[in-house]
């Protein structure tokens, strides 16, 4: 007899359960745990942000927005675009506001997949990638950076598996596991590898502003890249509003309508409350933003610091808030280090093969934490890393 | 360095060696700039902020406007010294506006602060009235929220 399971399809089936999940319901269980598990920042959405989400209420903003978001925030965003990066968009037609980058990411790949289409996805990476790609029918293939590269991703690496059905490269720079940042000229390395091989770029630039070395490259501001790229950005991470859920698109129009056709159907439009929120934090957000990324900075330091005095191998991440120690030097996997570390001195963190193959042998680190909080993660790691090495 | 004062006006119990990594500077030019600002008193103080209605003392807060004539020469100065000098008044500031001084009174009892004015405050030569206004809650003193009932929300691990 079939089972209900047996009808689930079989595309869903497939694709591997996040490895996060599996780890959090074991970090669940146990009291007293200091987390460096955290994949948002611990800073509450600023206050004139929320403030004025409320007034938007009191104002009787609750009904639908135009499928692409309000005209207003996509004027902001075009315009931040512009101003941060020098390439531009027609907010009428070329932006598109979504339920975060997750869904932007969900639309991008079902608007210009078909089955069998490949996409070139560099690991570590974002959980959701390689789940997007082949929930919209194509088939990821990943490209393992290593730490010896500071996980950039480099054409040769590219090269070797570009093949006649390879449609796409999805890239995520600052990187979330591994904090690693791309250069301009490593960027245009990349840009001339699509163009030769005529591939779309889907670039997932929600760390942008979490850039402590240097200034962020816009991969769709590079020459001849801005209608060739599917920019995603959005809310969450600089101005900490993660749970609003809201982020953005931006291409040219054929492939902002193709999401939008499918935003329409499936989620009508973005939440009106985050929209009114977020036309706050792009007008008014930047000083508070930056105040953010000078704490971010700061701890990025002591966490680097801290694992060097521990004798962990490091690389120095230069973006969003991770960091991504290897910890092969103790011998165990990275989901024993972490469990291990977790019973031992209630520290959790997520073992980096949740990110992907060639995460295992690291571990990723969130320092969206207290300095007292990090501080203390730190003296217990290095008391539990002492019994290994 | 604006970013050393910043961290220390919020917590000025992180040690040389955290803020020498925090702000990528070697220790030995941190503990320097640190004894420079407290020798040059950029540093005034290093305080701590106490909730004193949980540590369950009396004390009541007064606030007071105080309208003076300023003195040839020495303008607000010697009549606001006159009145800081008193370890009753925690904070004592020169306003624009309807009133010159604003004085900050802190006393065991209502009775205790109404007397420091009506005996102290008020008969200073030079002082020609004074408004006082009693605290009656407290929310936030030196940019810190007393009572924050906002906890991290957030799951213990996420992607
Ligand atoms: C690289 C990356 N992309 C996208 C997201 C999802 O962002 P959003 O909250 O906008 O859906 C995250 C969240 O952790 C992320 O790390």
């Amino acid at each position: 007899m079939t089972t209900w399971a047996d009808r689930v399809s079989p595309t869903v089936k497939a694709i591997p359960p996040s490895g996060i999940r599996r780890f959090f319901d074991i970090v669940a269980e146990t009291k007293g745990v200091v987390s460096l598990g955290v994949g948002e920042p611990d800073f509450v959405t600023p206050w004139h942000i929320r403030e004025s989400c409320v007034y938007g209420l009191q104002q009787g903003y609750t009904a639908y927005t135009s499928n692409y978001g309000l005209l207003e925030l996509r004027e902001e965003i075009v315009k931040n675009c512009v101003a941060s990066y020098g390439v531009t968009y027609d907010p009428r037609k070329e932006a598109l506001v979504t339920v975060g980058v997750s869904e932007a990411l969900d639309l991008a790949m079902r608007a210009i997949l078909s089955p069998g289409d490949e996409v070139l996805v560099p690991e570590p990476c974002y959980v959701s990638y390689k789940a997007c790609v082949a929930l919209a029918g194509g088939v990821p293939v990943t490209v393992p950076t290593k730490m010896a590269d500071c996980f950039r991703v480099t054409v040769a690496q590219l090269e070797e598996l570009v093949t006649p059905r390879t449609k796409a490269l999805l890239i995520g720079y600052p990187n979330n596991p591994t904090g690693a940042i791309m250069s301009k000229a490593e960027l245009e390395a990349i840009a001339a590898f699509a163009l030769k091989h005529d591939l779309i770029v889907i670039s997932d630039e929600i760390y942008a502003s979490l850039t402590y070395d240097g200034t962020h490259t816009c991969f769709a501001a590079l020459p001849g890249m801005r209608d060739r790229t599917i920019l995603l950005n959005g809310f969450s991470k600089a101005y900490a509003m993660t749970g609003w859920r809201i982020g953005y698109a931006l291409s040219n129009a054929d492939f902002i309508g193709a999401m939008t056709k499918i935003h329409q159907y499936t989620m009508l439009c973005a939440p009106i409350t985050a929209q009114v929120a977020a036309i706050e934090a792009l007008r008014h957000g930047q000083c508070n933003m930056l105040r953010m990324v000078e704490e971010y900075n700061r701890r990025r330091r002591l966490m680097v610091d801290g694992f060097k005095t521990i004798g962990l191998d490091c690389f120095e991440p230069k973006g969003a808030f991770y960091i991504f120690p290897s910890i092969k030097q103790t011998g165990l996997s990275s989901l024993a280090f972490a469990e291990e570390l977790l019973k031992a001195e209630k520290v959790a963190l997520v073992p980096g093969d949740a990110f992907g193959e060639s995460g295992e042998g690291f571990v990723r680190c969130s320092y969206a934490s207290s300095t007292a909080n990090l501080t203390e993660a730190l003296t217990r790691i290095n008391r539990f890393v002492k019994k290994y090495i | 360095m604006r970013e050393l004062l910043e961290l220390l006006e919020k917590d000025h119990t992180l040690t040389v060696a955290q803020l020498a990594v925090m702000l990528d500077k070697p220790q030995e030019e941190i503990a320097a700039l640190i004894k420079q600002y407290e020798t040059d008193k950029t540093i005034v103080k290093y305080q701590t902020i106490v909730n004193w209605e949980k540590a369950g003392a009396d004390r009541v807060t007064a606030i007071i406007e105080v309208r003076i004539t300023p003195q040839r020469e020495v303008g607000f100065d010697a009549i606001a010294e006159r009145i800081y000098r008193f370890p009753e008044v925690r904070s004592l500031y020169l306003m624009s506006g309807a009133y010159d001084l604003l004085v900050i009174v802190e006393a065991k009892t209502l009775k205790d602060a109404a007397q420091f004015v009506s005996t102290k405050l008020s008969t200073i030569e030079g002082v020609i009235g004074t408004t006082t206004h009693f605290m009656l809650k407290q929310y936030k003193e030196a940019g810190v929220i007393l009572e924050d009932e906002e906890e991290d929300r957030r799951l213990v691990v996420s992607p």
